[in-house]
């Protein structure tokens, strides 16, 4: 096990209304087994005994799969490693001495807190909007009852994967929440059970979407590259098919 | 009907609308180029050319129309986008993604570029009374090394839009699928490629090359 020794620029805010601006803190001795928030945990407890407010941020699970956690490591929501949430970035892929500049995701849609920390709210509002199965499905069915072919069923997990941790807002220079809406719209266009409501679930997270002060999608696959989950960008182009088939084909306005 | 307005002012429905007048601006600019190509064959073949295109009259007018109108629609959607997009993101980060895709980011930088190209093409050989044949007035045109250079400029800014555009344009509209997505992305890079190297042959000919439309 190694010990490395980092420069952290952490954004500092308190609150919503407050001006942020960059901190710049020395880790002291980090084993490179920790992942990026125990370092960060290391960092608040000698913060709080110095008397200074700790670094705020968001987690909850650490184990990846929660949504909870997430920065911008050096312009890379999550840090540099590929299809990984920061609970799950180790301090083994950085080298002693390195800086890291550390700030919270960026969009109009994502009302800052306090610090790292960022208001993900919106995503809740829009799948309260449409995100879900409302008709009763009955009790558990038995396996194949619904004739579903692997693929589709593979297709729809993989937008299931969708933790909403927001990094795809995060990543996009638009602040567009395509990829979260796609795979929220993916997920449930796919399978039997989602059918019922397909048209009026489309057109309805749009909507809420746009109303909520995201962007507009410019087909920059950034979002792609940050996502934690390897969510596709052809989930996007499923939800620009499913909107244009509510739009102009169903009778939902 | 106020569903038509609801429909396309959302921010799909605005992709939709560039998709759409995006492809067809290609085309448009696909039958420039093979207009234009006719020059390879001479200032007579290019001199006929030009007259056989004027000689379509009425036509030529209303196709005029439709293509400003097409010009017009990319041009205000395309910076509606660029506004909503830009306060869509208020605060940037300290630290930039390193990993940059560039004719996707630079696609509102490039649009602008075509605009201003735009203005001063149509003010080069459209807005001008003719005195001389058009190859001869395409030749002294882009003769000034000034006017070529802005011209190589804007092309490879216009080859650099249709990069990424070409691709994109099937996105918006929902066009993905395994069998085709190489395809698409080969296929709409190789486009622009084609497209953008043989239009800027022209000026690049002119300036290098006494003989070229003489």
């Amino acid at each position: 096990m190694n010990i490395i020794h980092l420069t952290l620029k952490i954004w500092r805010q308190t609150g919503p209304e407050s001006k942020g601006s960059f901190k710049t803190y020395e880790s002291g001795p980090i084993t490179t087994a920790m992942s990026f928030l125990e370092m960060l945990d290391v960092l608040n407890e000698r913060l709080i005994l110095s008397g200074e407010e700790p670094v705020a941020f968001d987690h909850d699970c650490r184990e990846g799969i929660c949504g909870m956690c997430g920065s911008v490591i050096n312009g890379t929501p999550h840090g540099p490693e590929k299809k990984t949430t920061l609970c799950q970035l180790h301090m083994r892929h950085f080298k002693d001495g390195d800086t890291l500049v550390i700030e919270p995701f960026r969009s109009r849609a994502f009302k800052l807190v306090k610090d790292l920390i960022v208001d993900r709210s919106p995503f809740d509002a829009i799948i309260a909007e449409g995100g879900y199965v409302s008709v009763n499905t009955g009790g558990t069915p038995d396996a194949n009852a619904i004739p579903i072919p692997t693929f589709t069923a593979e297709q729809a997990l993989d937008a299931a994967e969708c933790i909403g941790c927001g990094a795809c807002v995060a990543a996009c220079p638009n602040g567009s929440a395509m990829l979260f809406v796609g795979a929220k719209i993916s997920h449930l266009a796919l399978l039997p059970q989602g059918q019922p409501e397909r048209s009026k679930r489309a057109l309805a997270m749009v909507k809420k979407m746009d109303e909520l002060g995201f962007g507009n999608c410019g087909n920059e696959k950034y979002c792609e590259k940050a996502c934690p989950k390897g969510i596709s960008i052809s989930n996007i182009a499923r939800l620009n098919r499913e909107f244009m088939k509510a739009a102009f084909c169903s009778v939902e306005e | 009907m106020s569903w038509i307005l609801t429909v396309l002012s959302s921010s799909i429905g605005k992709k939709y609308i560039m998709a759409v007048s995006g492809a067809c601006l290609s085309f448009f600019l696909l039958a420039h180029l093979i207009g234009n190509s006719v020059s390879f064959w001479g200032k007579e073949a290019y001199n006929s050319y030009a007259s056989h295109l004027h000689s379509l009259g009425f036509l030529i007018y209303i196709l005029e129309i439709l293509l400003l109108l097409l010009f017009l629609v990319h041009i205000v959607m395309g910076i509606t986008l660029f506004i909503e997009n830009l306060s869509a993101r208020p605060n940037r980060y300290a630290v930039k993604e390193k990993e940059r895709n560039w004719s996707a980011s630079t696609m509102p930088y490039t649009g602008i570029l075509i605009l201003l190209f735009l203005v001063v093409h149509l003010v080069n050989f459209h807005f001008i009374t003719k005195t001389v044949s058009t190859a001869e007035l395409v030749k002294t045109t882009l003769s000034n090394p000034l006017i070529a250079s802005f011209y190589l400029l804007s092309l490879s800014g216009l080859t650099l839009h249709a990069s990424h555009g070409f691709w994109s344009l099937f996105q918006s509209l929902g066009i993905n699928h395994q069998k085709y997505n190489k395809l698409l992305q080969l296929g709409g890079l190789a486009m622009a490629v084609i497209i953008g190297t043989t239009f800027i042959l022209i000026p690049l000919l002119i300036v290098t090359t006494d003989s070229f439309l003489q």
